[in-house]
């Protein structure tokens, strides 16, 4: 590569670079819906254990030493004043069980309540003495499922639309052709926004994957190196494909409808949000084949 | 004489519906101004365009310094577009900087400001420069390369009339400094101003190529009398005048001012509005073409 070629490379990716770092709207969105995603479906779906049923207790307050099932987790024990309000509450499935330790303990459930029927299987096992058999092993908050998925989201829409829109408003209005009056190459050019992009990207998702990462203490297992291979190659593969639709269209309606429709089911589709495990057989196929290679390890 | 710097032969641009330029060839000899002109659709910003490398000719050859529109080309022409936009959020330093990276030699980007008159300017956002400003910076983009040949497509269309002459100014500037210049316009005060040579396009090819003081002599050995319609009565159009009817006046076209005049007083023509006027060159394209320029 000789030093002129070199040179103007590097005036386009400089002007490039100002560019975008210039667009404060941009750069505060690119920067901040990352944090906001992860803050906010964090607070939403994670947090402390959400309980899964509620037990009355005809009790001014609750004591856990009165009765095992008292300690049962996921369940939410809540003080009921008398057991005529207590029955009401059982009787419009308020509350799924209503129990009294006054004397020997008595219980009542709603037998048309799904719920209570499984509140009620708790408390006898709890009662019951079985032994238990415990299961060692630290789960995965959805913030570290989630994380990683957000950054790959916001890599994937800044590369498809960062390019490939940024090359269409030039050609639309005159740079590119004023451009070519020069001695600068289409490859120069091209090369120039790829590599212009894919460093405000890293730096951008760098920045984002130590701030949000030290803030939610997110947990990395795997390599480093492997990380940073994935996350060059993804960006690329996406940064090619918003110039190949760019390089096609020259209306803005249709390459949007076009990302959209790349978008989107890739988004669904990858396990950003949620596993798909449970998915029927055909999704987790399709899946396999959209999913795009940067939501493919599992970072946390 | 010396080799031209630009060779344009026998150039034609076919689309579908159109033959925007049929069979064109000029010559622009190095150091002077030469004016491509022509009215709306007459095939200039086509014909120019293929002589900047940008579009490609049906057929036909152009030659910069005997050689076809290669890199060595590309270092050493300046173009300014009709309409060009940069881009978003630099300044005007940044925008002739960049360019200014594009080249392998040229000016200082202070002293291309300092020439185009972008001083207090030059930290400004481009998309915040008025029309004029504007057409200066491109200017200035346009001479980074310190080009041996500068294009000029309408560079003054859609400016005020100050605008325009202070950049008609920057023009002689450029021009002092022995630069080639093809300029498209179609303003003929702004042709007759800056152009040593002109060539008059119509219908996708040259109808008169040669400098203007020339062509109009050729071409003119009267003097132009104009009145307004109003003034021209009814009676007038049977007198043994030579006339046209202009879109708002009558011109006459006359190589004796005394007889016309004796006729137009004794025919009781109002002469209270008359303007009496050498030929230009709008004259010269309504009689080569029957119309007016920017009809």
């Amino acid at each position: 590569m000789t030093a002129a070629v070199i040179k103007r490379l590097r005036a386009v990716w400089h002007a490039r670079n100002l560019e975008f770092v210039r667009d404060r709207a941009t750069m505060i969105f690119t920067l901040l819906l990352p944090v906001a995603l992860v803050i906010g479906m964090g607070l939403v779906f994670s947090g402390k254990e959400r309980p899964l049923f509620k037990v009355g207790v005809v009790a001014t307050s609750i004591d856990k030493q009165a009765h095992p099932f008292l300690r049962e987790r996921y369940v939410e024990f809540v003080p009921i004043e008398n057991e005529a309000q207590g029955l009401q509450k059982v009787t419009h499935q308020q509350i799924d069980l209503l129990l009294d330790l006054h004397g020997a303990p008595r219980y009542w459930v709603n037998t048309d309540s799904p719920k209570g029927y499984i509140t009620e299987k708790l408390l006898l096992a709890s009662a019951s003495g079985a032994q238990r058999q415990p299961v060692t092993g630290a789960a995965i908050r959805y913030v570290d499922y989630l994380f990683p998925g957000i950054l790959g989201m916001n890599m994937m829409f800044s590369c498809l639309f960062g390019v490939g829109y940024v090359v269409l408003r030039y050609r639309k209005s005159g740079f590119l052709k004023r451009l070519h009056a020069t001695p600068l190459t289409a490859f120069e050019f091209l090369t120039a926004q790829v590599f212009s992009r894919l460093a405000l990207i890293l730096f951008v998702t760098g920045v984002l994957y130590v701030g949000i990462g030290t803030l939610i203490h997110f947990h990395r297992a795997g390599s480093v190196a492997l990380l940073l291979l994935v996350t060059v190659l993804g960006a690329l593969s996406m940064i090619a494909l918003g110039l190949t639709i760019a390089s096609r269209f020259s209306s803005e309606e249709v390459v949007g409808g076009l990302l959209n429709l790349l978008t989107w089911p890739m988004m669904l589709l990858s396990g950003i949000w949620f596993s798909l495990e449970g998915s029927p057989q055909w999704v987790r196929w399709v899946a396999g084949i959209r999913k795009p290679a940067w939501t493919k390890p599992r970072v946390g | 004489m010396s080799e031209p710097i630009l060779e344009v032969r026998n150039l034609v641009k076919q689309y579908p519906s159109v033959t925007a330029v049929n069979g064109l060839s000029l010559a622009v000899p190095e150091g002077i101004c030469f004016g491509l002109l022509g009215p709306n659709g007459a095939g200039k910003t086509t014909t120019i365009e293929i002589m900047e490398g940008i579009l490609d000719p049906t057929s036909g050859d152009v030659r910069y310094r005997g050689a076809g529109l290669d890199q060595r080309f590309r270092e050493e022409a300046g173009i300014l577009f009709q309409k060009t936009a940069l881009q978003d959020f630099l300044t005007v330093r940044q925008c002739i900087t960049m360019f200014r990276g594009l080249y392998q030699r040229g000016i200082d980007v202070e002293e291309v400001i300092r020439l185009c008159a972008l001083e207090k300017l030059a930290d400004r956002d481009n998309r915040k420069l008025s029309g004029g400003q504007q057409q200066r910076l491109l200017l200035a983009i346009a001479l980074v390369n310190d080009p041996a040949l500068l294009f000029l497509d309408e560079p003054t269309t859609g400016l005020d009339p100050q605008a325009r002459r202070n950049f008609w100014d920057l023009i002689r500037a450029i021009k002092a400094r022995k630069r080639t210049l093809i300029l498209t316009t179609h303003y003929m005060e702004e042709a007759e101003l800056l152009c040593d040579e002109i060539a008059i396009m119509d219908r996708g090819q040259i109808i008169a190529q040669g400098p203007p003081r020339q062509l109009l002599q050729e071409n003119f050995a009267e003097v132009m009398l104009e009145l307004p319609k109003q003034d021209f009565p009814v009676s007038a159009r049977n007198l043994p005048l030579r006339f046209i009817d202009t879109a708002e006046r009558v011109e006459i076209t006359t190589d004796d001012l005394d007889a016309t005049l004796r006729i137009l007083i004794d025919a009781h023509v109002p002469l209270s509005n008359l303007r009496i006027r050498p030929a230009n060159l709008e004259d010269l394209f309504l009689k080569l073409t029957g119309k007016e320029l920017r009809a």
